[in-house]
């Protein structure tokens, strides 16, 4: 593990590559988030909504990534997390988690954080602002 | 029909960051950290007990805006953020509302697209904010004429 409050510009939290999306996944997410969108777990409602298959929530894939800064809650926490939905993760999609150091300054860690998909298109990416203890 | 919601509030919701839901979230999440889920590395940490993850607003209700009606399909999310003064803790109770912030059309390939903003508040139990989120979503314009908005 790395110490997060040594790195400097440009370096980057060690990725993380996730196994591939399975229906499981997101059958588990739909419960414990409430968000039962079929879109996300019925085959044939994704068909209606006009897509190929069913689609990860956006909000999953926003949860997973942000566990590349849990390790560290004893040396500070994700006071802005901001992301933006650039596009679809499909069913066997293999994802990696990064994250890259934007600026370091007395309090804060600026982050640039994506996920990527193993065409290495990003799926979603954005900003954390780790704020530093002490 | 959106725009005059701008500014609508519901009224405030509580809730609870349940042990049993963190818990679940955050296998659903694949992040089973022991700060979230063993009450012994929650109790020997700076913050006293376990903590949920940044995404777990998700699961709160922030009550119903009077007179605003989503579909149920054809919503796209299309950008989310939160802003948090310190992680939430379990056990703790959260009161939690949302507001419209804004709403505004773009013609983009797909048609005249509909954005609407919305802004959502936790408070803890003395009304101090502990964490904001701001949501985006896309609504298409197949999904605005069904609608007529």
């Amino acid at each position: 593990m790395k110490n997060i409050t040594r790195l400097t510009t440009g370096e980057a939290l060690d990725d993380i590559t996730l196994p591939p999306v399975s229906r499981m996944d997101l059958i588990k997410y739909s419960g414990s988030s409430g968000d039962f969108n079929p879109i996300h777990t019925i085959d044939e409602e994704a068909e209606k909504a006009g897509l190929p298959g069913i689609i990860a929530h956006g909000m999953w894939t926003m949860g997973n990534l942000a566990k590349l800064f849990t390790p560290y809650y004893e040396e500070g926490f994700i006071q802005d997390y901001q992301i933006r939905f650039s596009g679809m993760v499909f069913l066997d999609d293999v994802l990696t988690l990064k994250a890259e150091v934007e600026e370091h300054t007395d309090a804060y860690l600026y982050f640039r954080v994506r996920t990527v998909n193993q065409k290495g298109k990003d799926v979603i990416k954005g900003k954390v602002v780790f704020s530093k203890y002490e | 029909m959106y725009k005059n919601m701008i500014g609508r509030k519901s009224e405030k919701v509580k809730n609870m960051v349940e042990r049993g839901h963190v818990r679940r979230f955050v296998e659903s999440i694949g992040d089973p950290n022991p700060i979230y889920v063993d009450e012994q590395t929650g109790e020997k940490s700076r913050y006293g007990g376990n903590i949920a993850p940044p995404t777990f607003p998700r699961v709160f209700d922030y009550g119903r805006v009077e007179g605003l009606n989503l579909p149920k399909k054809g919503l796209i999310h299309g950008e989310q953020s939160y802003h948090y003064e310190r992680p939430l803790l379990v056990g703790e109770e959260i009161y939690c509302y949302t507001e419209v912030e804004d709403y505004y059309e773009k013609s983009g390939s797909n048609g005249r697209m509909g954005f609407l903003a919305v802004k959502r508040y936790g408070e803890d139990t003395d009304g101090n904010v502990i964490f904001t989120e701001k949501m985006t979503t896309i609504i298409t314009e197949t999904v605005r004429r069904a609608m007529n908005v």
